[in-house]
């Protein structure tokens, strides 16, 4: 089954064509950084605008690039939500319109059960049921993972995501935004130690997260020192750690309280390589096994996407369904589309119930 | 008397007890603006708020999503957070602009990115970092917000 996957939720516009015999054939992305720096730095883009201008030129590209005619193709799957109305709208009316002329079935996606997928799509595919860390700038996450759309929620952040203390910390030390990676970068050559900052909800018990005050720490650090280089990386060394520490913990403690040997890392806070070195070492002495996605599907992209829809379509095809997906199931017509910019994950139906 | 409320806020105790005397004066169609740098306290402020009208769930920053809606007791509540726009354009298309309107209270974070077309405010919130703790300034700029500040300083503290 061949299928188109399309990730337009964001500022990402991610294509990709995935055969379920034999594997992901092509993918492309575009990012609007790379664009900004095309043009200089100058054009302040719009989001849904720019997803406009690059769905159809990827679409063709990575079709190309598969082998593949738009012919060929068995469905289409989109990502439905949740994310920006207006950018979630491009890819999901090209998808519906695609699928339309071709008489193929469209699919909607969640944008978060892609990420929660996408370690499947390594050489080394966990198998189910796994622990799912998915850590973002948007989102901070627990999840038991039974198969494919059977999630039970552990714990998550009660206020900010770890990405996003990532990118506010950033802010403060004048790193720009987002500044995640930047982060990263200067941690390595800081001095552990130096500055301490808390554990938010460490000892909490339970599996949830708290970050937004690691902002307010680091912004009263930042106030009694001289912002030199070596500070910089110091405090950038401080809160990694300390976002690390907490990440480490609570997944250990979900795979100890779900008994369960597999913990499987997704989202782009999942690239951080001190959190893969730590989550190891913790993995190696609890005797569980962790599992990550290839670095260029931590980020939001296409292929996790084009894997998920064809996952559910072909278990809708299994099962006998003909148009297969949740668009044909629920919308008024069987090419009606829909958005869904907020929609809770745990709201997603077992692929193999759907039919 | 000019309506406007400064208290000190010592601590993420004090910041939520303002947001939950904040609640009490709330009414639909309110446009509220959280002025603030980074790791203020804006978002506490709103957790105050919301668990005084009764929300008992989480209150996550809206840095990623725009906007969260809470429907509580009374009111439909929604809190924006523009700090990731890069331009006001943004503003537009997102389509906000129907969620601003008689229905709703709008409480918003960084409303400078969205500056020029989001409606202005009722009342604006500055927080300030002031010794260990922050200043928190309450002002109406309309007459509306007025009367509510009004009331804010006639409560109880």
């Amino acid at each position: 089954m061949l299928v188109l996957g399309i990730e337009t939720s964001c500022d990402e516009t991610g294509l990709a064509v995935y055969d379920t015999e034999r594997g992901l054939l092509a993918r492309a992305l575009h990012s609007q950084v790379a664009m900004h720096e095309a043009y200089g730095g100058v054009v302040p883009e719009l989001a849904s605008r720019d997803h406009i201008r690059r769905v159809v030129p990827l679409a063709r590209r990575v079709l190309g690039e598969a082998g593949a005619s738009p012919a060929d193709l068995d469905g289409i799957a989109y990502t439905e939500g949740p994310g920006l109305a207006g950018a979630l709208l491009v890819g999901a009316s090209v998808a519906a319109s695609l699928a339309y002329a071709r008489g193929i079935p469209a699919i909607g996606v969640h944008h978060l059960e892609g990420h929660l997928l996408s370690p499947l799509l390594a050489a080394r595919p966990p198998a189910f049921p796994f622990v799912a860390l998915l850590v973002s700038g948007g989102h901070t996450q627990l999840m038991r993972v039974a198969g494919v759309g059977r999630y039970r929620l552990l714990g998550e952040t009660l206020d900010d995501a770890a990405g996003e203390a990532f990118d506010k910390t950033a802010q403060l030390l004048g790193l720009g935004y987002p500044g995640g990676p930047a982060i990263a970068r200067l941690a390595e050559s800081g001095a552990e130690g130096r500055f301490r900052l808390p554990r938010p909800m460490h000892a909490s018990g339970d599996l949830d997260f708290s970050f937004s005050g690691l902002k307010t720490a680091v912004r009263d650090l930042v106030r009694g020192e001289i912002l030199d280089a070596q500070t910089k990386a110091d405090i950038a060394r401080a809160l990694q750690s300390a976002i690390v520490d907490v990440l480490v913990a609570k997944a250990a403690a979900a795979v100890r309280a779900t008994g369960l040997a597999r913990l499987v890392v997704a989202g782009g806070v999942g690239a951080n390589r001190h959190l893969r070195s730590r989550l190891d070492a913790e993995a190696a002495r609890c005797g569980f096994e962790v599992f990550y996605p290839e670095l260029e599907l931590c980020t939001d992209n296409g292929a996790m996407i084009a894997f998920a829809g064809a996952l559910r379509l072909a278990s809708a095809r299994d099962r006998g369904s003909a148009t297969g997906g949740a668009v044909a199931a629920e919308g008024p017509g069987p090419h009606a589309f829909t958005v869904r910019p907020r929609w809770d994950l745990a709201a997603l139906a077992p692929a193999a119930e759907l039919a | 008397m000019v309506a406007t409320l400064a208290v000190h806020l010592a601590d993420e105790a004090a910041t939520l007890a303002l947001g939950a005397r904040l609640a009490r004066v709330l009414e639909p169609g309110l446009v509220v603006h959280l002025v603030g740098d980074l790791g203020a306290g804006k978002t506490t402020l709103v957790r105050g708020a919301l668990r005084a009208l009764g929300h008992e769930g989480k209150v996550k920053s809206p840095t990623y999503t725009l906007v969260e809606l809470y429907k509580v007791s009374r009111l439909d509540l929604y809190h924006f957070d523009f700090y990731r726009f890069k331009d006001p354009s943004e503003w537009e298309e997102a389509g906000f602009r129907e969620l601003f309107g008689e229905a709703a209270v709008c409480l918003v974070e960084w409303p400078e990115k969205a500056r020029g077309l989001a409606p202005g405010p009722d009342v604006r919130v500055t927080l300030a970092l002031e010794g260990s703790g922050r200043r928190a300034t309450v002002e109406g700029v309309t007459d509306r917000g007025e009367r509510c500040v009004a009331r804010l300083r006639e409560g109880p503290g």
